[in-house]
């Protein structure tokens, strides 16, 4: 077992699919932090990716591609926001709207491009791998090479925008704003601060990185379209926000583990032995994330004193209600 | 100007109104996005309603769709009557349809179907309940979020699934190739069809009944309104909540629970891990846009599922991908969702000079009255009287 684990191979496999989580979970948490919790995750994720390798392939251009993957799962987002904060429906039902929405837009969009790889030139830029070493001095930092320095910028970034929105969120003016707005609107509101305007910021904004996430699956891990390619990561990743405690620092390796675990059962039927017993099943190894997760709720809500995120969750803001 | 103001009640007339108004705008910006997409937005539209509702085969389709949908919004609604957010409909119904298949399972092939449909329903509901029940205690005894709980308790539900098609329960007939799969449940106990419809439609029918008889007529009914309206006050009044939101949870469960259990037996005929179909998630809407009353649910559920049924149409004669019937469905239900706003509040129209004027001279009236300025009354409360004048004009400028 513990030979699978520490293998190279299966510690960088993670880390690439954990990247997909992490964006969604940066993403959802920045919208969670606002007070919306959007059930939608899967369906922006499936907008941004099916719109994003859309552009992906008839432009054959990166940027563009990513420009799209925003615009695709920010106007999902908006719809969610428009919804929710102006119009003050359920937020439950409208993010499961949005999910029915977001699924069948990007399976008809992606249905256009469906058997088309991702075109070449854009394949270089996911080729350039920036830390990786040429030539390993000796074995160990052989393994750290494989491991963990063998991957493409858009890792890094991720990690690096994870790092960023730590900073942002505990220790800048703006970042202040949008905590207390998830956590008590009416207080940020008569402190001045413009809870309309945060909220839909930061529901776009997370939804944009959502489907930054979606656009990765296509385009760079699978590096082709299929119907619902996400195959529920979007849930997986409204899991991970509570797992990680709403922190942007702490969903790094909280991904990492949610993507070690999704993977571990693929990687454990090669091991004949392993493969016999019914706890490492492929499908009782997925279950772990949610009940892990649960775990984590059940720990939360048991202690009195925890924290158990955004108190103004669920809750539409009225300026009007006392 | 628009300021938004709270509505005291809205008439059935205006509910209607605007809720046709969503509808429509749902189904405007569906064929627009549907001419974006490349394909003939009012043939596609034409073909979904057609589908759903023009032929006799169509409608037992649908009805075939609204069996499981109506059953579990019935469901939901008793969860959500107590706000207690049930987002576990999927993991409900798939344990339903486990616990029936079970019993299949197990059952010898000499068990009559009489003892064998019963003992497969009553495990539908024994299934459901008992998913339902693990939040529904953390919920009761902790206070652990059920919003969330039940969502990951559908993910476990749907991996144990996979588990039993792919490995446990397989049906490792050499006839089948090695393909993954669970038996056909007993021959007997597949539910019988009337007019090439399931029998399984007098569920949804019975329980829309008895939902509607225990919500408004019964005291158990009142005590769940109570609990949802405002736990501290059913308190107050002496109800025992913990009791009253268990049993509610066990109730919401088992009927999901036994909607998974129809289909799979009137339906699939095996257990597979799209035994939902995405039912317990569409359901969830359709409660909301029914208002959680148990008539409409009946109605939103059969249009619902026409939508679906619908989608298959399209495609068959336009080629029109069925992913766009998701696309209408979610933007159907989305607008829905956005007329309740206007069902909710009201927009005021309010010009920004016209109300100063009108505070202005309000405020004017108050601060000449002869009867408190003029009378001698000492300094100190003449000067709160104008400190008070000044804080209302500077108030009336700012608004």
């Amino acid at each position: 077992m513990l030979s699978i684990l520490t293998q190279p191979q299966f510690i960088a496999s993670a880390i690439s699919f954990s990247v997909i989580l992490l964006l969604g979970t940066l993403g959802e948490l920045l919208t969670e932090r606002a007070g919306h919790l959007n059930l939608g995750v899967e369906g922006m994720m499936l907008l941004g990716g099916a719109i994003g390798y859309y552009a992906a392939v008839t432009t054959e251009s990166l940027p563009l591609a990513l420009i799209a993957a925003c615009l695709g799962s920010g106007m999902g987002a908006f719809m969610y926001g428009f919804l929710t904060v102006t119009l003050r429906v359920n937020q439950n039902v409208t993010g499961l709207a949005l999910t029915m929405f977001g699924m069948g837009l990007a399976n008809a969009v992606g249905s256009k491009v469906a058997g088309t790889s991702t075109p070449v030139s854009i394949q270089a830029y996911f080729e350039y791998q920036p830390f990786h070493i040429k030539n390993p001095a000796n074995e160990l930092i052989a393994y750290i090479d494989r491991a963990f320095l063998s991957h493409d910028l858009y890792v890094y970034l991720t990690i690096l925008l994870a790092i960023v929105m730590t900073i942002f969120l505990f220790r800048s003016r703006e970042g202040l704003a949008l905590r207390l707005t998830g956590e008590n609107a009416a207080a940020a509101d008569a402190s001045g601060i413009k809870v309309t305007r945060i909220k839909y910021m930061y529901i776009v904004i997370g939804g944009m990185l959502c489907g930054l996430g979606g656009l990765y699956l296509p385009l760079v891990q699978q590096g082709s379209w299929t119907d619902t390619i996400t195959a529920g990561q979007g849930w997986l990743v409204v899991a991970l926000v509570i797992f990680v405690r709403w922190h942007p620092i702490k969903a790094i390796f909280g991904s990492f583990v949610f993507g070690a675990l999704s993977i571990l059962g693929y990687s454990v039927q090669l091991n004949t032995t392993l493969a016999k017993m019914p706890i490492f099943n492929q499908f009782i190894m997925s279950m772990f994330p949610y009940i892990l997760t649960i775990i984590v709720l059940v720990i939360t809500s048991a202690r009195k004193k925890a924290w158990g995120g955004p108190a103004e969750i669920g809750h539409a803001y009225f300026r009007e209600d006392r | 100007m628009f300021r938004i103001t709270k509505r005291d009640k809205s008439s059935i007339s205006d509910s209607l109104i605007f809720r046709s108004f969503g509808f429509a705008v749902g189904i405007i910006l569906s064929m627009l996005l549907i001419l974006l997409l490349g394909y003939n937005p009012i043939a596609s539209i034409a073909a979904l309603f057609d589908g759903a509702f023009g032929s006799l085969g169509g409608l037992r389709n649908t009805i075939k769709f609204a069996i499981p949908l109506a059953t579990t919004a019935l469901g939901l609604s008793i969860a959500f009557r107590m706000k207690f957010w049930n987002i576990g409909g999927e993991g409900q119904l798939l344990m339903g349809g486990t616990a029936a298949m079970f019993v299949s399972l197990i059952a010898g092939p000499n068990i009559p179907g009489w003892i064998l449909i019963p003992s497969m329903l009553i495990a539908g509901i024994i299934g459901g309940a008992f998913w339902a029940l693990i939040p529904g205690i953390f919920r009761i005894q902790l206070r652990t979020n059920e919003t969330l709980f039940t969502l990951m308790m559908n993910y476990v539900a749907l991996y144990l699934v996979k588990y039993l098609y792919h490995d446990l329960w397989r049906d490792r007939d050499p006839a089948k190739f090695n393909f993954p799969g669970i038996k056909m449940i007993q021959q007997q106990a597949v539910l019988p069809n009337v007019f090439g419809i399931s029998v399984g439609i007098i569920v949804p029918l019975i329980l829309a009944f008895l939902v509607y008889i225990l919500i408004k007529r019964t005291k158990p009914g009142y005590e769940i309104r109570v609990v949802g309206e405002s736990e501290p006050t059913a308190n107050y009044a002496g109800m025992n909540v913990k009791r009253i939101m268990l049993g509610g949870v066990l109730l919401s469960g088992g009927i999901i629970g036994l909607a998974g259990a129809v289909k799979l037996a009137g339906e699939t005929m095996t257990l597979t891990d799209n035994l939902t179909g995405g039912a317990g998630f569409t359901a969830i809407v359709i409660a909301w846009l029914a208002n959680l009353s148990a008539p409409f649910i009946l109605v939103v559920s059969f249009l619902v599922a026409g939508l679906e049924q619908g989608a298959q149409t399209m495609q068959l004669r336009l080629g029109v991908p069925a992913a766009v019937a998701d696309i209408v469905k979610g933007l159907i239900l989305m607008s829905f969702l956005g007329s309740e706003f206007f069902l909710r509040y009201r927009l005021v129209m309010t010009s920004v000079i016209g109300k100063n004027k009108r505070l202005h001279s309000q405020m004017k009236n108050h601060c000449d009255d002869p009867n408190v300025s003029d009378v001698s009354a000492t300094r100190s409360a003449e000067s709160d009287l104008t400190d008070d004048c000044a804080v209302r004009d500077e108030k009336a400028e700012v608004r």
